[in-house]
């Protein structure tokens, strides 16, 4: 991707003798015992788009949160104007001028996008009555000037993540905030969709608003972009004007070390199929057809939202689908039945660990036994002394730092709480084990665990999906790479043909045949 | 479980099963803190309030709350789910006025009473119906079948009440064993109540209500079948609900359709005082019953007292709201005193 | 990008659905009349029929609207048939105890002593975060037994009561009963709050979604408190007025409204699931309720059934809003695919 046309239109502003609209220095945030963000630091200049890259758990939505107001900082300067600035609330935040667009906004589904725009600042006349035709001028002026066109009468519900954005966006401008935070907005969009936020983006900075976009993206990073800030393990490691940087040199600042090293996946006999996909097909994805052999790791590639997770759902049976087949060992196994799943061999880590992968308010014993709570039953009957048994055995063998297995999930690092999701799932021995997301949010030591972790259950013959983001991790771990576009494969590429370049290209670019 | 790191499992390290000595599980519990409080009133009562202490308060007593105490079973289960049923009291009344209604018509009782606790069985799967598959908050539903079920009770029989049932029946509800003063149908409980006891506590069922009521998406993850659960478990609430109405039909020798009128609130608001969450996932068997008791002895004691009889209900909805505003002030205390900053650790994994 | 954007075909039909739902409870309403009307003409065509249409929801209807804004944010409110006894006791007591004194003081009296009582409940709900099913459960007893205590075996007989007072329950102005217009006009102020004033749709916004109304920075505990507050309030009036329609007044008065107003509320389209549903639905909903009751009895279907027609309805109003909604949301989902 070292090609990417740089499409920096407008060189970065000059360093003027105003104080930067909003700065952060060596800013730091600790829970409890996990640090999120050892030095955080940060320039946002008027005029500008400024990218924040870096990896899972560099410390970036962190960072967003202190100046967004849902948390307070430790340590460090916060500086908005030049003055130092403590918000101890969103409200806080919001009334100085900060709005931050969520990858996910909140509206409220039963309201009206008009309302939604205005709710609690509502224009009023006579009576405290609502000015509902000046509400309505405003919000398509606004549409207007934002050019989209969406219906401003309609409820929320039922809007695509764009258009949320974009209501999003245009309550931001209506509040005339003068510095916008968008926190991977581009993740669930379409490449249409891409273009207009951009076009949205480039018009609020040429109206001297400083906006800082997040993104994994490069090709977006190097489109829309003026200057960039690197992070890495919770501290700001440099920040390059956009035409003085290569995304090779981005690569280099983010992970910090050689990309080869990170990730060891031992060679191992890859054996006969396992887990056999064959054409299925839903709303969310078409015509899915893959195979996992024993002993092998299998990437899937892709961006957020090209439906990676959906198929992996669907082939553990938690979502439907309409047509396809699943077999395990030949064997077919039922659509939405995850436990006719589970007993056929197959095993799902979620991506959402905190929400699907464990009973956050559960001790660790129970959330180890949960999978397996009807095998270790002895005559259908289960008493603690099982679980802590069956517990122990998975919590020692991944090495779970916790003192008890009373202890409550949801206290774990993010880390430990993956093991714990691991050791529930390798615990029902699987032949397949579907993982998405091996390492999303966890530090690096971990991380390199897990890889290891993966590597052996490889050679001991189980066979592995990895669903994963992260290019490294991918490029360093799997075997063959399937990448996945909007809801379909798109290149299925070998280890030794995979390179960054033709798997981002896979997974931003339709292919020729189409376009 | 032969095929992983072995290792890791070389330098296994050691965890405890408990972070805290036994004597603090089982005593520092908001269970044992109702349970206490059933005894300090007993103590108090039997000092203080003449007649208390005599034994045939007790039979008395047990007769009084044994259908609360029966449909609190399965209600705990609703509950930790996270759903709830309000119907229950309609379906004490309609199996109640059924018994009555086919007895009258000719049927043997024994009959009757089955057809009763078929009947319960299909109000359950009802409101289980429209809770799982059609998929409606089970509040709204069952305030709905509260109403249709009572209606029904009443649109069958009117304002009459059939009393007629055979003696062996009626004498048996209030029967008690041998010269004791120990009522027969205690017995019924408790098998009843070793069978909740198992099914929440030990099976892996139970282990699934738990997961559903604390996190439904992780439940479903684990192969857990979280609407074949509830549904299951609201046929048992209407089927129990349903034993409770035959008992009461005997006990009282009458089959009225306005039988355990409101009894809904005294089951739920007995359950919660036990330490049920009203959000699912927490609570246990033996809080449950205790709570029950509490308001069983509190209303026994004062009528005993010659206070008015509904004092009562200043004290139930008075113990109601204190406890939960006390499980709330506490868990909030608890979540400042560990993360001074004033977040909780527990989110401390999000950021990233 | 034209300068006004036009209403989508698909939001002028959801508007319509909107319409639909109230106006069908409506079209309901006046079947049953209908029906009744045609078995037996004096249902309608009579003085006594005419009034008692509009006299015999007038009181649930007050209630009602007091729940309906308090499910809209996604809260409900078990304790309405306990405050409303205690008013209506409490108002006897006035009317004994201070002979003499203005009818319009018994009536602020009441409705501030509703307050009160909402108050209670809304405080324990906003600031201990307990579902307020659990609070207002608790309440119910509480109220209720406070009640009890207060009354013992006491009543209050018509009487006790002045006579002014008792005809407002009857009265009429130019055919309609005082009570219904009562009823009319506060029915129409809180329709209007609730559509018109920010803190109307603040209320809506917090049922809609709860942790987007603190992200948004509404100010959510104000809003739950003024939302009990009114219910208890409104609670607080209907007793007053179930004084003046009954007369006699025992410790049991009002027991039983709570599943009433909730099932008026729901019939009339308000999701028990917050943000959804309006004043007015809830009040064709509660006159429908007992309109249907009293006309079961001439349709030839005897009265015991009222209760069965009541929990049929409300599921059956549950039912339909479920369908109602995914309709809306396969309708949403399919113009947004047109867009693309």
């Amino acid at each position: 991707m070292s090609d990417t046309p740089r499409m920096t239109a407008d060189t970065p502003p000059a360093p003027a003798a105003t104080p930067p609209m909003l700065e952060l220095e060596n800013v730091a945030k600790s829970f409890g015992a996990v640090v999120a963000l050892r030095s955080g630091s940060l320039r946002l200049e008027r005029g500008s788009i400024h990218a924040l890259i870096g990896e899972n758990g560099a410390g970036k939505s962190t960072l967003v949160k202190i100046v967004a107001g849902l948390y307070r900082r430790d340590a460090g300067d916060f500086r908005l104007n030049g003055e130092s600035v403590d918000f101890g609330s969103t409200a806080q935040s919001k009334a100085a001028g900060i709005a931050v667009i969520y990858q996910e906004p909140t509206l409220f589904p039963d309201l009206t996008v008009t309302e939604n725009v205005f709710m609690g600042r509502q224009p009023v006349g006579r009576f405290g009555r609502i000015d509902r035709k000046a509400m309505r001028a405003e919000v398509e002026q606004l549409f207007a000037r934002l050019g989209v066109g969406i219906d401003p009468d309609r409820p929320a519900e039922g809007l695509s993540i764009a258009d949320q954005q974009v209501i999003e966006i245009a309550k931001a401008v209506s509040l005339d905030a003068r510095v916008l935070i968008m926190d991977e907005p581009t993740a669930a969009l379409s490449g249409v969709e891409v273009d207009r936020l951009f076009q949205i983006a480039r018009s609020l900075r040429d109206e001297g608003r400083a906006l800082l976009f997040i993104s994994h993206r490069f090709d977006e990073v190097f489109a829309l972009c003026d200057t960039v800030t690197v992070m890495r393990d919770g501290a700001y490691i440099a920040t390059t004007p956009i035409g003085e940087t290569t995304v090779d040199g981005l690569v280099r600042q983010m992970v910090g070390r050689d990309v080869t090293d990170l990730f060891p996946k031992l060679p191992a006999e890859i054996r006969e199929p396992l887990l056999e996909v064959e054409g299925l097909s839903s709303p969310l994805f078409h015509d899915i057809s893959f195979t996992v052999r024993a002993g092998e790791i299998v990437g899937l590639a892709g961006l957020v939202g090209a439906g990676r997770s959906e198929v992996a759902r669907a082939v553990f049976g938690v979502d439907a689908y309409d047509e396809g087949t699943v077999r395990l060992g030949g064997r077919a196994i039922p659509k939405n039945r995850p436990d006719a799943a589970m007993r056929a061999g197959l095993a799902l880590v979620p991506e959402d660990r905190r929400k699907q992968g464990l009973v956050l308010e559960s001790s660790v014993a129970r959330n180890v036994t949960l999978a397996i709570r009807e095998t270790i039953a002895k005559a259908g009957l289960i008493t603690s002394g099982m679980e802590n048994r069956a517990a122990k055995e998975w919590a020692s063998r991944l090495e779970v730092k916790t003192n008890a297995l009373s202890t409550v999930a949801g206290t774990l690092s993010g880390g430990n709480q993956q093991k714990v999701v691991l050791g529930k799932w390798l615990a029902t021995e699987p032949r397949v084990l579907i993982i998405d997301e091996p390492t999303r949010g966890i530090d690096i030591g971990t991380k390199s665990e897990v890889h290891r972790l993966l590597s052996e259950l490889a050679g001991r013959g189980m066979g592995i999906l990895m669903i994963s983001s992260e290019l490294p991790e991918v490029l360093g771990m799997a075997d063959r790479v399937l990448v996945m576009r909007e809801g379909r494969i798109t290149a299925e590429i070998d280890r030794d043909d995979a390179t960054s370049e033709n798997v981002m290209f896979a997974a931003t670019h339709a292919q020729g045949a189409h376009q | 479980m032969t095929a992983t790191t072995t290792a890791a499992a070389a330098i296994a390290r050691s965890y405890r099963d408990y972070d805290r000595p036994l004597w603090q599980r089982v005593l520092l519990t908001r269970e044992m803190a109702i349970i206490a409080l059933v005894v300090l009133v007993s103590v108090v009562a039997a000092a203080t309030v003449r007649g208390f202490g005599q034994p045939i308060t007790v039979t008395y007593l047990l007769l009084d709350v044994m259908p609360i105490l029966l449909i609190a079973l399965p209600m705990t289960l609703v509950m930790i789910t996270g759903e709830i049923d309000l119907s229950v009291a309609s379906i004490v009344g309609l199996s109640s006025v059924l018994t009555g209604v086919l007895t009258a018509g000719g049927l043997p009782f024994e009959v009757a009473a089955v057809v009763a606790l078929v009947a319960g069985a299909v109000c359950g799967a009802v409101n289980g119906f429209l809770v799982t598959v059609v998929g409606l908050p089970s509040l709204a539903v069952t305030i709905g079948t509260l109403a249709l079920f009572r209606g029904l009770a009443v649109g069958l029989l009117g304002t009459t009440a059939i009393t007629d049932f055979p003696d062996f029946w009626t004498d048996l509800a209030k029967a008690r064993v041998g010269g004791s003063n120990v009522p027969v149908v205690l017995f019924v409980f408790l098998v009843l109540l070793v069978v909740f006891i198992v099914l929440l506590h030990f099976t892996p069922f139970g282990r699934g209500i738990y997961a559903i009521g604390l996190s439904k998406a992780a439940a479903r993850f684990s192969g857990v079948h979280v609407e074949r659960t509830k549904f299951v478990l609201f046929v048992l609430a209407g089927t129990i609900s349903a034993l409770a109405g035959v008992f009461y039909t005997l006990r009282f020798g009458s089959a009225r359709g306005d039988n355990a009128t409101g009894l809904e609130l005294q089951v739920i608001a007995a359950v919660v005082l036990g330490g049920v969450s009203v959000f699912g996932g927490r609570g246990a068997i033996h809080g449950v019953i205790a709570g029950v008791l509490l308001i069983g002895v509190l209303s026994s004691a004062l009528r005993l007292a010659n206070v008015t009889s509904d004092v009562i209900n200043i004290i139930t909805g008075a113990l109601l709201v204190l406890s939960v505003v006390a499980t709330s002030f506490l868990a909030w205390l608890r979540k400042r005193r560990k993360a001074p900053g004033g977040t909780p650790r527990i989110e401390a994994s999000t950021a990233g | 990008m034209t300068a006004t954007i036009e209403k989508t075909a698909v939001t002028k039909r959801l508007h319509a659905i909107g319409a639909v739902r109230e106006f069908g409870i409506l079209l309901a309403l006046a079947l049953v009349v209908l029906a009744a009307t045609v078995a037996n003409p004096n249902f309608l065509f009579s003085a006594d029929g005419w009034r008692d249409l509009l006299l015999t929801p007038s009181i649930l209807v007050l209630v009602a609207i007091g729940q309906a804004i308090v499910i809209i944010t996604r809260n409900v409110d078990l304790s309405v048939g306990s405050i409303l006894g205690l008013s209506a006791y409490l108002t006897g007591r006035l009317f004994i105890d201070l002979q003499g004194i203005p009818i319009v003081a018994v009536f602020v009296i009441a409705v501030v002593f509703g307050g009160l009582l909402g108050l209670v409940n809304g405080a324990l709900v906003a600031f201990a975060k307990v579902p307020a099913m659990v609070i207002t459960l608790g309440t119910l007893y509480a109220y209720r037994g406070i009640n009890v205590l207060w009354t013992g075996s006491d009543r209050i007989n018509a009487s006790d009561l002045p006579k002014d007072f008792l005809a407002l329950g009857t009265g009429q102005i130019l055919w309609i009963p005082i009570l219904t217009i009562i009823a009319v006009v506060v029915l129409a102020v809180t329709g209007w709050i609730m559509k018109n004033t920010r803190g109307g749709r603040e209320f809506y916004a917090i049922g809609s979604d709860p942790a987007a109304a603190e992200l948004y920075g509404l100010r959510v505990t104000r809003r739950l408190l003024i939302a009990f507050v009114v219910s208890g309030a409104l609670a607080g009036l209907a007793g007053v007025l179930y004084a003046a329609r009954y007369g006699t007044i025992n410790s049991q008065a009002g027991s039983g409204w709570e599943l009433d107003a909730v099932g008026a509320a729901v019939i009339g389209g308000v999701a028990i699931t917050g943000g959804v549903g309006s004043v007015w639905g809830a009040a064709i909903g509660a006159w429908l309720l007992l309109t249907i009751n009293r006309a079961l009895p001439i349709l030839g279907i005897p009265d015991f059934w009222q209760r069965a027609v009541v929990g049929a309805l409300i599921i059956g109003a549950i039912v339909l809003d479920r369908v109602l909604a995914v309709r809306q949301r396969r309708k949403l989902l399919e113009a947004r695919e047109d867009d693309r």
